[in-house]
């Protein structure tokens, strides 16, 4: 669920566990920190990027499934794709378009980690510190970038280029630690590669995910998941070796699934299945 | 007797541009949804139900005869939906077949949705992926343009459309409900039960809802035959399934074999534990199932041999941590992910998850109190089976499984902190050599 609805004081952050013995206030002095407490949506603001144009947009995403209301995570993500965030603006037109009330879209946009209430750097640098990650050596990765960019966990750099969080499992533990820029995968991190990486990234040097394209900004990146293609599908590797090594064994010691289908049984028992 | 590993979902992971459509046909796909297209649907699902499949997104409950649920009688329209959601802890298996060969999954699901009469199929893959969502939108594209999908699929009058649909962060949306009310554009919390999905699943109609694996072995199936499918695996966990093997492993990976391997056979193929290292513990299938420890190394990795030592087969993903590994720790860290994750709409799983980190957190501090593990053990039963969905089950199962083989290790909790009993640099892999540098 969405991290701005969870109790998070800075002490709380992950990593090693230095100066930090975790527990926290249980009951007491003062309250846990709720997202009443954040910084929240700037309703003072009244520039917005969503025009009519966008709107369309978001309307093309609707007429795509069978009850418009299903496009509106897509939507969330167009509207992060042109406003840097989830906007009240950006809230208004999904409720306009679906005609659903602004606290119905907002109620969704706050369930969900991806979407977020404060601008998003250029780069989303995610490291994962779930438990493999974490042990191998993820929250080592998560401290030295913390120091190296000088932010906490979901803060963003000055120059507005970076922003870095901690990540729950990303689906690549065979490659752990793991580190996301953008949702690209950065397989078998170290420290020193991450630093590496986010230093190539505020240079406005091109960096290329280990498995996947040259890392676009985070807007482009929200704009594919709305579901439009930016047309990169063919960069990047089939796999990585990891995901290979099976694959490679079985080739050098000869290993195949069998060839020629047995012949029919004429009776097969499979019948039995119980139901779980 | 068949070979001990057998590549057939990850037999293409090696081939140049294995993505695309003309180098997937090539290597023979699609001519599964041509056998099925000549088939009646019924036929398919008696098909796929003697070919003995069974989900392999963790319940293990039979494809075929979850297909075989769908009311036909039903007047609404009725859906398929693939379970792309990728993110239990330790699972790393659909995102590389996705990312590798996509058509896979895409010709699975034109086949799955044949077979129960659907007209449009969702494939709800997690957001945090934008090389595999871009994957599979090119492949649907491309199974558009071909004739695979759309109107009219390949001149049977069969019209399908398919829907490649992005989340946006929830560990809970894996669970099928919760995906389903993801899915209608909600917040991701899950459904009492009954009525199931194939009753009332997306828009109440008729939902079939099954993971990328389950439905990316279908096209296999069709293709070579259920009496092909069932001549691997053992006696009721039949066919082939990737295990994924992470941790401190010489050679972490995903390995294809029959269902019935063991850890043993698998660490043996993959260089064992890191040099000089040895296994303390292990998750069969993800962080959701009870841990294992070295004297489950023989147990056959199918759905009952698992079951038999009190964990699950989950979603095979064979998380391996050496000795150098704090297990308060570990659990610690898998219980803040529940913590995170909970959607918060039961009491027992969003209340009960975060004492359990309070305590843990206290334990690994060495800081613990007195019945601090009594407390963490009946939290536990107060928290199992009282929630909506299993991610409350879950939550308990690495805390009691880890109690009942270290519980040493969380009375120490008690006076020594877990990192001066276990230093943590020791368990990093920064001195591993680079793997796979030959492939």
């Amino acid at each position: 669920m969405s991290a701005a609805v969870e109790p998070q004081g800075p002490g709380a952050r992950h990593g090693a566990p230095v100066g930090d013995n975790g527990v926290e206030d249980l009951a007491g002095a003062g309250h846990a920190k709720t997202h009443f407490d954040e910084p929240s949506l700037d309703f003072t603001a009244t520039s917005t990027a969503v025009d009519d144009a966008v709107v369309e947009e978001l309307r093309l995403i609707a007429a795509r499934y069978p009850q418009a209301r299903s496009a509106l995570l897509p939507m969330l993500h167009l509207v992060q794709s042109v406003e840097g965030r989830v906007t009240p603006a950006g809230i208004e037109a999904c409720a306009q378009v679906l005609d659903l009330s602004t606290a119905e879209v907002s109620g969704v946009a706050t369930f969900y980690t991806m979407y977020k209430r404060r601008p998003v750097g250029k780069y989303h640098v995610g490291v994962c510190t779930t438990a493999l990650c974490a042990i191998l050596g993820g929250d080592e990765v998560l401290e030295r970038l913390q120091e190296h960019l000088g932010v906490g966990n979901d803060e963003t750099t000055e120059d507005g280029a970076i922003t870095l969080e901690h990540l729950e499992c990303n689906a690549a533990c065979d490659y752990a630690p793991v580190m996301m820029v953008n949702w690209e995968f950065f397989d078998d991190t170290t420290p020193d590669k991450a630093v590496a990486v986010v230093d190539a990234l505020r240079a406005g040097e091109p960096v290329h995910a280990t498995r996947g394209a040259r890392v676009a900004t985070w807007q482009e990146t929200e704009r594919v998941l709305a579901g439009f293609p930016d047309g990169r599908a063919d960069e990047g590797p089939t796999s990585g070796p990891q995901s290979r090594l099976g694959l490679q064994i079985a080739r050098e010691r000869g290993w195949h699934a069998p060839s020629v289908p047995p012949p029919q049984a004429d009776d097969d028992d499979s019948d039995e299945q119980e139901s779980a | 007797m068949t070979d001990t590993l057998t590549p057939v979902l990850t037999a293409n992971w090696g081939d140049e541009r294995a993505w695309k459509l003309v180098n997937y046909e090539r290597v023979g796909g699609y001519q599964g949804l041509r056998n099925a297209l000549g088939m009646d649907p019924a036929d398919v699902v008696a098909q796929v139900k003697e070919s003995g499949l069974r989900g392999r997104g963790g319940a293990g409950f039979p494809t075929g005869m979850k297909w075989g649920f769908i009311p036909q009688d039903n007047p609404k329209p009725k859906y398929l939906v693939v379970n792309a959601d990728e993110s239990e802890p330790g699972t790393c298996k659909d995102m590389p077949l996705m990312m590798a060969s996509p058509h896979t999954l895409v010709e699975g699901v034109i086949i799955s949705a044949y077979a129960i009469r659907s007209n449009f199929a969702f494939i709800y893959v997690r957001g945090e992926v934008v090389h595999v969502v871009r994957r599979l939108q090119q492949a649907v594209r491309e199974a558009y343009s071909a004739g695979y999908a759309g109107k009219n699929v390949l001149g049977t009058g069969y019209d399908l459309e398919i829907i490649v649909h992005a989340g946006a962060g929830a560990y809970i949306c894996g669970e099928e409900t919760a995906l389903l009310d993801s899915l209608e554009g909600r917040r991701g919390q899950p459904r009492l039960r009954p009525p199931f999905p194939a009753v009332a699943g997306l828009y109440a109609s008729p939902t079939v809802i099954n993971n990328v694996e389950s439905i990316a072995s279908v096209p296999s199936i069709l293709a070579n035959g259920a009496a092909w499918f069932s001549s691997m695996g053992t006696e009721k966990s039949k066919g082939m399934t990737i295990y994924s093997l992470s941790g401190h492993v010489t050679h972490p990976g995903q390995f294809e074999a029959p269902l019935g391997i063991t850890l043993r056979e698998l660490l043996g193929l993959a260089g064992g534990m890191r040099a000089g290292r040895e296994l303390k513990f292990w998750t069969p299938g993800g962080s959701s199932t009870p841990i294992l420890t070295p004297e489950h190394l023989d147990v056959p990795l199918d759905y009952e041999g698992v079951a038999s030592v009190k964990s699950m087969l989950g979603t095979k993903a064979l998380q391996c941590f050496d000795e150098t590994t704090s297990v308060v720790r570990t659990v610690l860290r898998w219980t803040e992910f529940y913590k995170h994750e909970s959607c918060g709409k039961c009491t027992p799983c969003r209340e009960g998850t975060w004492w359990l980190v309070q305590i843990l957190k206290r334990l690994e501090a060495g800081q613990g109190e007195q019945g601090d593990i009594e407390k963490l053990l009946d939290l536990c039963e107060n928290i199992l089976g009282r929630s909506f969905c299993a991610l409350g089950d879950g939550a308990t199962s690495p805390i009691s499984s880890a109690i009942a083989h270290f519980r040493d290790e969380f009375e120490a909790g008690m006076h020594t902190p877990a990192w001066e009993l276990f230093p943590y640099a020791r368990s990093t892999v920064f001195v591993r050599e680079p793997v796979g540098a030959s492939a």
